[in-house]
């Protein structure tokens, strides 16, 4: 099995690389908070604004579409 | 929509609602609206449907071949040894990789509020990618193949995946660098270990040398058993990599948001990342039990294996237990079954993975098609599904609308979809067992009870079951296709605007 020769020092490399990876992030704070982030991806909010449809614009916010529309 | 990863210069729908909202929203000094690289995300997105297609339409027409072989025709580029590494690589890589190209795209953006790192770099993996695909489909085919199991690519188009792999690692990390909250979300952790993974296996395992620089044909680095054991070194990884950290990552953004609900402990999210990556190198020797691999080793493979268990049901209950509370959720909303169902069998399919790993259970289930429907509990049941759901959450917001052009299709969808990958495992569980017991029967003299080929004819019922839940789970993807073409109907590409710092939450 000389291909351990290359397989398990690659493992060993990348557990310590992994392992400097994790030292950093709970050095750097990433996990201090533990509750926050969860919450935080709900806040962003990526729902398109209803407009997409021109029909859906009435009035005058119609107008201002017409106007702020580029050439 | 001739293009549709063109951005949506002239009448820019972002543009457009930047102004509504007074302007404010993502400007920048001169007066623009700064927008999310949806392009390559909505390219990818669709291209996960297209690919999906293909590459379960391949699997269909291999699965009628086992039941009729008279259906190749006799032309050896339709063969069933040519056509399936076609539909692994077409549903692996194309189908599954672009819809990881798409999910981690939007969920770096989104998540660290910041526009993808290079719109050439981003344009180039969507290319690039769909250009290896198309190599693939060429060269499988002609039977030009390293005949290593799922990376039959042969050098060429490997250098080519090397390429695209690099770059896709710049814009997914320089994304991450440039980000505008102090925090990294957990699915872009995942997200980050399967790119650099990948690299790893891809290098390692392909490394090859041709026989001239104007031949297709390559020879392995590695002989023999070293180089099985590089093969399945690299196999699982991409397993638990490829097809697992990858799409755990998608799992930790769209549950949650589809839900509406945080992730159940953001902690074992945490825990379960660590856990996962720290302990999966080494399950690979599993698929060479009894073989000329030494027994230490495959031991040594076994061991990993069983331990995995662990992180992953963490990882399965902790998205599961996301609907804790709101399981009513998952009566009207289709997403939503897609997303948790998935979850079921990823819980399922990493119960059964170890348990065949045990070396007394492996003599019965190795070379059997138990293994092809634990394969494809994993891969239609946890990858295809949360893939579906998650692009049905995606493509919408591509073009500007808040759902599908038809909720209840996405039901229906879901239903044929569920049947499907039910008949098909059910099916090959009871024909793999089947055939592992008739191969191990032995007369009181010790001669074998059965001949190969009795077993062969014993399996057919269950081919034709396993067809028609491939056929079933096959055109459930034709009802998507059709649900995403009504919805890009008359609808321009929508690029969201970045929100403005202020508006982004602070870190507590």
């Amino acid at each position: 099995m000389e291909i351990l020769i290359l397989l398990i020092p690659l493992s060993v490399l990348l557990v310590l690389g992994i392992g400097v990876l994790f030292w950093w992030s709970v050095d750097s704070g990433q996990f201090d908070d533990l509750e926050g982030p969860g919450q935080r991806v709900l806040a962003d909010d990526d729902t398109p604004p209803p407009l997409s449809k021109p029909e859906a614009v009435t009035g005058l916010t119609h107008v201002k579409l017409q106007q702020h529309r580029p050439s | 929509m001739g293009n549709p990863i063109a951005s949506s210069a002239g009448a820019n729908p972002a543009a457009m609602t930047g102004a509504l909202r007074g302007g404010s929203a993502g400007a920048r000094t001169d007066g623009v609206a700064e927008t999310f690289n949806y392009g390559v995300v909505r390219g990818f997105a669709i291209m996960t449907v297209v690919w999906g297609i293909v590459g379960m339409l391949v699997g269909v027409i291999i699965a009628a071949q086992l039941l009729w072989p008279a259906l190749n025709f006799d032309i050896p580029w339709l063969s069933y040894g040519r056509l399936r590494p076609l539909h692994t690589n077409a549903v692996i890589f194309a189908f599954g990789g672009s819809a990881l190209f798409a999910s981690s795209y939007y969920c770096v953006q989104r998540t660290c509020q910041a526009r993808l790192f290079s719109n050439a770099l981003a344009s180039f993996t969507f290319w690039g990618w769909n250009l290896v695909i198309v190599l693939a489909a060429i060269t499988l085919p002609l039977g030009i193949t390293t005949s290593k199991e799922y990376a039959e690519l042969e050098w060429p188009i490997d250098i080519l995946i090397t390429l695209v792999w690099v770059a896709y690692a710049v814009v997914f990390f320089g994304t991450i660098a440039q980000r505008r909250t102090p925090h990294i979300y957990v699915a872009n952790w995942f997200f980050g270990a399967f790119i650099i993974t990948i690299a790893l296996l891809h290098v390692v395992n392909s490394a090859a040398l041709p026989i001239g620089l104007t031949s297709w044909k390559s020879y392995s680095a590695y002989p023999g058993v070293q180089d099985a054991m590089i093969q399945w070194w690299y196999g699982h990884n991409a397993v638990g990599f490829f097809l697992t950290a990858g799409f755990l990552g998608m799992m930790y953004y769209f549950v949650p948001k589809q839900a509406d609900r945080p992730i159940y402990s953001y902690r074992l999210s945490v825990v379960h990342f660590w856990s996962l990556i720290f302990l999966y190198m080494w399950a690979g020797p599993h698929h060479l039990h009894y073989t000329a691999l030494p027994d230490w080793t495959q031991s040594i493979g076994m061991v990993f294996s069983l331990i995995l268990l662990a992180p992953s049901w963490g990882g399965m209950i902790n998205g599961m237990m996301t609907l804790s509370g709101a399981w009513h959720k998952l009566r009207e909303d289709p997403i939503l079954k897609f997303l948790i169902v998935s979850l079921s069998f990823y819980g399922m399919s990493t119960f059964e993975g170890p348990m065949m790993s045990i070396k007394t259970v492996n003599a019965l289930s190795h070379y059997t098609d138990w293994t092809v429907g634990h394969v494809h509990s994993g891969a239609l049941g946890w990858v295809a599904f949360i893939s579906i759901g998650s692009m049905y959450y995606l493509l919408p917001r591509m073009f500007g609308k808040t759902q599908m052009w038809s909720v209840r299709l996405i039901t229906t969808h879901f239903w044929i979809a569920t049947s499907g990958v039910v008949l098909y495992i059910a099916a090959m569980w009871i024909a793999g067992v089947m055939q592992g017991l008739m191969w191990r029967a032995t007369n009181a003299d010790g001669t074998l009870t059965y001949a190969f080929v009795e077993s062969v004819k014993a399996t057919y019922p269950f081919y034709a079951i396993r067809l028609v839940g491939g056929l079933l789970f096959f055109s459930g993807m034709l009802l998507m296709a059709y649900n995403t073409i009504r919805t890009m109907a008359g609808a321009k590409p929508y690029d969201a605007p970045i929100p403005p710092a202020s508006s982004a939450p602070a870190h507590a």
